[in-house]
């Protein structure tokens, strides 16, 4: 019960975190055909980088514009411990020099580089999905937290590492598989990955790691630090006048952020199955913050809800208009920030305390009314005495 | 300077300079043990900029500030508040959003670091301190109010509860009665003097009637330099000081 109280400050969130992944985990597997279901995966894959924009954003409020990079160093990290099982000796024998992936062998190397070794394994791979990200951003974060580098310039120079990274992938093609990216997944320790078994589970393993990585949120966003985070925001100088490193608990939300990102990107690799750096660069970094704030940036749910929502309407918007999607949706972002800052979730919550409101208002008349009867009934005798 | 022992923090010879102009120059300056300091001075004769200085927030380019023989000059802004150095700003730095026990709670010293505060757990000491510091502050019917509703002079009170709560062994105040009415500022003399019995504290101060009521020591400063120290008294009679400050 405690512990539950710490995760949720109201029964209205216990039931909106319920309702919520019931229809990601009962009803959305019933009513969807797999080829849709695997699209809500992959957009759920998403949510995790929504969830650390939450944290980052709207409770420490530092804008990253650069939550890609995290995202794809993820899916790399995954991408290829995947494509060097792939590319087993077999598999690859018409190569010049089988066992290593076909993009290095076009590319005339002749042997698997350094750093792709320890992806042999699956336990590091994993590990690396999580480490990889949270260290580069802890590093990144620390530099800049402890320059007191902030607002608007964190969010270009985020930007630009963001850029570098795209092209850097971009242009070692035969280290990291280039624009193409890194294709050809099959299995995942033997177990194929393609089939539509093998997408139900990754499907489902996508929501139980977000529940994790939304209770992990939650769990943040009550404590202690979760305050902390708030009060950086809105009034630094009190916060390191308390006593606190504000520069360490930035670079921390960062670093945490990353993580969450990462994973987001090796859950996007499995349902997907490649990861290219047209996943890593500025334009899905931007659109992962626009996701956050349609769905509303204080709301783990809403955050999530978001990355559905925006890319639901990509897909169906972007079928009937290509062109017009990305004007769409940079209207979009315009008008939640302008009008809406707080997002879907914002609104759902005033309506919520508006009808709390209202039904305060009710109650007031209705006990007043009720003291005035029996007022009168009790002022009527006293009139009539005389 | 009597004896050193009996000072809790020593300035000597502090100066910071912004682009030529010396705002703080040759300050020296030494707080006796719970005692009330006031530093008092015309607009910018460099007042806050002490403060600022003594509490890490503007890096000063020369001198020495010795707090319990411990320097503190080029030390992190948090690390000096951890060593017992805490600071109220000018206007009421608090956190609007939460309540008055929520703000106090934040600065209690327990659990600062990133996984303390994780970590961080209500325990009936922490409520305890904090009900007892909202009752020095006079807001102890207040605990649950969102800090941002209350009056101008509780939020002030508020803020050096918040400093209270980190028990620290000097206090700086700057200006701690702008803006307040004449019964607040009595209770606010009232509460500087009482937790003046068992630690420091620096104040910034316009209104003399205030300044008289509470100072063990007076500090003058103009244009960056001490131009008089002492008692009230004596600081009154000083005659430069009458020249550049209370004079007119």
């Amino acid at each position: 019960m405690v512990f539950l109280r710490t995760l949720f400050k109201n029964r209205g969130e216990l039931i909106s975190f319920l309702v919520f992944f019931a229809l990601l985990l009962v009803v959305l597997p019933i009513a969807l055909p797999i080829f849709r279901l695997n699209l809500v995966g992959k957009y759920l894959s998403f949510g995790f980088v929504a969830i650390g924009l939450v944290l980052l954003w709207g409770r420490c409020g530092i804008l990253s514009l650069g939550q890609g990079v995290f995202f794809g160093l993820g899916g790399y990290c995954m991408a290829m411990f995947l494509k060097l099982e792939a590319s087993d000796p077999k598999s690859t024998a018409i190569q010049s020099t089988p066992g290593i992936p076909d993009f290095m062998d076009w590319n005339q190397l002749t042997h698997l580089p350094w750093f792709w070794e320890p992806f042999k394994s699956l336990p590091f791979a994993l590990m690396a999905v999580m480490v990889v990200p949270g260290v580069i951003a802890f590093i990144i974060g620390w530099a800049m937290f402890r320059r007191r580098v902030g607002g608007v310039y964190f969010a270009i120079i985020t930007q630009a590492i963001a850029l570098i990274l795209s092209l850097g992938i971009d242009g070692n093609q035969g280290y990291t598989g280039g624009r193409n990216g890194i294709t050809d997944l099959k299995t995942l320790w033997g177990w194929d990955i393609r089939t539509t078994s093998g997408q139900y589970t990754l499907y489902f393993l996508c929501v139980l790691l977000l529940i994790v990585a939304a209770l992990a949120a939650k769990y943040i966003i009550n404590t202690r630090f979760g305050r902390v985070l708030v009060a950086i925001r809105d009034r630094e100088d009190r916060v390191r006048f308390s006593g606190y490193d504000v520069a360490m608990c930035r670079a921390f939300i960062f670093a945490f952020a990353a993580v969450m990102s990462g994973v987001g990107g090796a859950l996007f690799v499995l349902q997907v199955g490649f990861m290219s750096p047209s996943l890593v660069g500025i334009i899905p970094s931007i659109e992962m913050v626009i996701f956050t704030a349609v769905g509303g940036r204080l709301s783990v749910i809403g955050a999530i809800a978001g990355c559905l929502i925006v890319n639901f309407g990509k897909t169906s918007f972007s079928e009937a208009y290509p062109q017009g999607w990305l004007y769409l949706m940079g209207g979009t972002f315009i008008a939640v920030v302008m009008f809406f800052p707080n997002g879907l979730a914002g609104i759902l919550e005033d309506n919520a305390t508006l009808k709390g409101k209202a039904l305060k208002l009710f109650a007031k008349l209705k006990e007043l009314k009720a003291s005035r009867a029996t007022k009168s009934s009790v002022e009527a005798p006293i009139e009539e005495t005389p | 300077m009597s004896n050193r022992n009996s000072h809790v923090l020593d300035v000597e010879g502090l100066g910071v300079s912004f682009d030529g102009f010396k705002a703080v120059d040759g300050f020296n300056f030494y707080l006796a043990k719970n005692s009330v300091h006031v530093i008092i001075g015309p607009n910018g004769a460099g007042k806050t900029t002490v403060l600022d200085l003594i509490c890490g927030k503007t890096r000063a380019t020369e001198g020495s500030i010795k707090f319990k023989d411990r320097e503190l000059l080029g030390t992190k802004e948090f690390k000096i508040v951890r060593a017992g150095i805490g600071r109220k700003f000018q206007n009421p730095s608090i956190y609007e959003n939460l309540s008055v026990f929520e703000n106090l709670e934040l600065s209690h010293p327990s659990g600062r670091g990133v996984f303390g505060c994780l970590t961080f757990r209500r325990t009936p000491a922490i409520i305890e301190a904090c009900e007892s510091v909202a009752k020095q502050i006079g807001l102890a019917d207040k605990l649950d109010t969102e800090a941002g509703i209350l009056s101008h002079g509780q939020k002030q009170w508020l803020e050096i509860g918040m400093i209270l709560m980190q028990e620290p062994e000097v206090i700086m105040l700057d200006e701690p009665v702008a803006g307040m009415s004449v019964r607040e500022r009595q209770e606010t003399a009232a509460l500087i003097r009482r937790i003046s019995e068992n630690r420091s504290v620096i104040v910034i101060e316009h209104d003399m009637e205030f300044v008289k009521e509470i100072a063990d020591r007076v500090t003058v400063m103009h244009m960056g330099k001490v131009i008089a120290e002492g008692t009230m008294e004596t600081v009154q009679k000083n005659e430069k000081v009458i020249e550049v400050y209370i004079g007119h």
